[in-house]
């Protein structure tokens, strides 16, 4: 094995270890700490510290719900913008537009899986009708579509203000995704020796379990199948592709339909968990726009770790230092930008 | 830059105003007297305030027109001099005040301003074209949120109020007829110093690196210093904008510099144009009307879709703007004016 490797090993390393096991350890060192933080029972100096474990853990719970979220939103704008390299200002409406059909439908209907289609497909039809009528015209002028989305998402808040006025809307979860989980996590001992165990909404954790099912279907999607080979190879090089007989249209038609619908998605779920308002909007763009710029453009593995990281800051800074917490997450795209321009995963242009 | 100082300076009194340009004169004389004709109510909520986003359209103009930087942070930037002037002058919201005289107050607000826009520039010149856009957007954006949550020097949600216009020489400037008149001489000040600015050697590098920055920097030119140093200007310009709208509005809160208004800005700066500063004012005295009369068009409410609308008819049919429009149609004047202008 070692024989194996001695010709493979990166001549950049020294001391045997090469770069890739010392990032390995260095994760299994953070999976480590993370996993005795979340299951031990703290001592009392960590509790001073960190105010609470229940606090703690329920920041980081939050925060990867959160996460989930964000890269529900972050993948559609990330997906859009790598093959097309146009940066869709609109896709902040496209969340909230969905959100408001969403619990339209589902209030109407009393279904709210119904609701959740209903926001994914009018969105993907609103995102292909947006690919044709816009896009398509003014191919090659990122900065004229760029300039466009933006008159598109004012028109857009404007209408959705009309229609829905300014009031804040909740949907309504089902009742088999209401109540708590009780997790494997003792936040602390009671004095009889009891455990008390930490509970979560169960709605969030399905939150969090449908982003990773996305997540992995869209990795699997763009690196298994043919139509992601053609997304893949478009990002690459579009003219190449196009020359080589595939019809580079339908291919955009597609990553706007899935991408506006994944907005669409999103904002159904989004406004179960949270609630639907004027505003929105604009906060799950600047959302989608730093986990893009951090994660690196065009990249969904980029997508995902840069939601992790902002989800995870946005709510350890509200428990921590609750006015400074955008603040956090503003550091993070500064440091991102200085040590990596191109965002984590992103290729080096 | 000591040589065309001297040469401007020996040139006859004939030569001069030919330099000027008829247009000028003409626009110059206009403005001067519109207060006679004009009311109240057109001379600071229509004129006065076209002209501080003017300004404020300017700085993108001269960033985007001149550097190929398209921001979204210029209000941010204005709103920082604003809340500089709120917390280092007198305010009534009984948090900080400094209570500091004006002629104190305007250079910080104004310092501060160019400082915090050379270092968006700093942050965002480490990408090229529409990531500008992006990361000034996130700025301008994340700056809204953290000053409606901070209380500590943002106040919060309410922001500051009872912030006055200086009184001095016996004149309230906040008053409608002096405050045209400032607004005008700001306007005015910075429109001719951006046209001078352009065709200075600093102008010229700064075109130039627009243009192709590999080549400039093969030919020994600091690329980034440059860039950053157009940010400063434009934060200069912006920030004395900021301190006008604060004095306009008498107050300042998050919503000043809400991304609605940092896509205003941009939005004024695109429908007049960005290849020459006056489409700026022109992009300002459009849209800051249609804001104010299309509640009769539209109803009460709508006066965003109809701008929206407007907005990307524009941007589909001319990409220079209202600019690029008066050139379509006539291209006579349009050749006169290029020999006229940069």
């Amino acid at each position: 094995m070692s024989i194996l490797d001695q010709p493979s090993s990166s001549p950049l390393s020294g001391g045997g270890v090469t770069r890739r096991q010392a990032w390995a350890l260095v994760g299994l060192l953070a999976a480590a700490i993370v996993a005795w933080l979340v299951f031990a029972v703290w001592p009392d100096w960590l509790n001073a510290i960190l105010i609470s474990k229940k606090a703690f853990v329920s920041a980081i719970l939050n925060g990867l719900t959160l996460a989930g979220l964000y890269f529900l939103v972050a993948s559609g704008f990330t997906l859009i913008f790598g093959l097309m390299r146009n940066i869709n200002l609109a896709h902040g409406s496209l969340y909230l537009l969905g959100a408001y059909i969403g619990y339209e439908v589902t209030s109407r209907t009393g279904y709210w899986l119904l609701g959740v289609a209903a926001g994914f497909v009018a969105m993907a039809i609103v995102g292909v009708v947006m690919q044709v009528f816009v896009f398509r015209r003014l191919e090659g002028d990122d900065l004229r579509q760029t300039l466009v989305t933006i008159g598109i998402s004012i028109v857009a808040a404007d209408l959705m203000l009309a229609v829905w006025a300014g009031g804040t809307y909740q949907i309504a979860t089902p009742e088999w995704l209401d109540g708590a989980l009780t997790l494997p996590v003792i936040t602390a001992v009671r004095s009889n020796g009891a455990s008390v165990f930490l509970t979560y909404p169960l709605y969030r954790m399905v939150v969090l379990a449908a982003a990773i099912v996305i997540g992995v279907g869209l990795w699997l999607m763009l690196n298994k199948t043919r139509v992601g080979m053609m997304i893949r190879a478009g990002v690459d090089d579009r003219a190449m592709l196009s020359a080589s007989g595939v019809n580079v249209h339908a291919v955009f038609a597609i990553v706007f339909a899935v991408g506006a619908g994944l907005a669409g998605f999103a904002g159904v779920v989004g406004g179960s968990a949270l609630s639907v308002a004027p505003g929105e909007d604009v906060r799950y763009l600047l959302a989608s726009l730093v986990v893009v710029i951090v994660g690196g453009m065009g990249s969904i593995t980029g997508a995902a770790i840069g939601a992790l990281l902002i989800g995870l800051a946005e709510q350890i800074g509200l428990v921590y230092f609750p006015t400074y917490g955008i603040v956090l997450t503003f550091v993070i795209m500064v440091v991102t930008l200085a040590v990596r321009p191109q965002g984590i995963m992103g290729k080096a242009r | 830059m000591s040589l065309t100082a001297a040469t401007d300076g020996a040139m006859p009194q004939q030569n001069w105003l030919d330099k000027l340009g008829a247009a000028h004169i003409l626009l110059a004389v206009a403005l001067l007297l519109y207060p006679l004709v004009a009311s109240d109510f057109f001379l600071t909520q229509i004129a006065g305030y076209s002209m501080i986003f003017g300004v404020l359209a300017l700085s993108l103009m001269l960033l985007a027109g001149y550097g190929g930087m398209l921001s979204l942070a210029q209000i941010t930037v204005a709103g920082i001099a604003a809340y500089a002037v709120a917390i280092l002058g007198n305010n009534t919201s009984n948090v900080l005040g400094f209570g500091w005289p004006w002629w104190i107050v305007v250079p910080f607000a104004v310092a501060a301003a160019a400082v915090s826009s050379a270092l968006i520039g700093w942050i965002s010149v480490r990408t090229e074209g529409i990531y500008t856009l992006m990361i000034t957007l996130a700025i301008a954006t994340a700056t809204f949120y953290f000053a409606q949550q901070n209380y500590a020097i943002f106040n919060g949600h309410s922001g500051y109020a009872g912030i006055h216009a200086p009184v001095f020489w016996g004149i309230d400037w906040r008053d409608p007829k002096p405050f045209y008149y400032l607004c005008l001489g700001l306007a005015a000040l910075s429109y001719a110093a951006v046209l001078y600015g352009s065709r200075s050697t600093f102008g010229m590098t700064l075109q130039a690196i627009r243009d192709n920055p590999r080549r400039m920097r093969a030919l020994g030119y600091h690329v980034t210093a440059h860039k950053v140093f157009a940010w400063f200007l434009a934060g200069i310009l912006a920030g004395l904008a900021g301190v006008l709208l604060v004095w306009f509005n008498g107050r300042v809160s998050p919503g000043t510099i809400g991304v609605d208004v940092a896509i205003d800005v941009l939005v004024i700066a695109v429908i007049g144009g960005l290849r020459h500063p006056i489409g700026s004012f022109l992009g300002a005295i459009v849209v800051i009307l249609m804001q104010t009369f299309a509640i009769d068009i539209v109803g009460a409410e709508r006066f965003n879709t109809l701008i929206g609308l407007v907005f990307l008819v524009i941007v589909f049919v001319s990409p220079d703007g209202i600019l690029g429009l008066w050139g379509r149609i006539k291209p006579h004047f349009a050749q006169e004016s290029l020999r006229a202008g940069p």
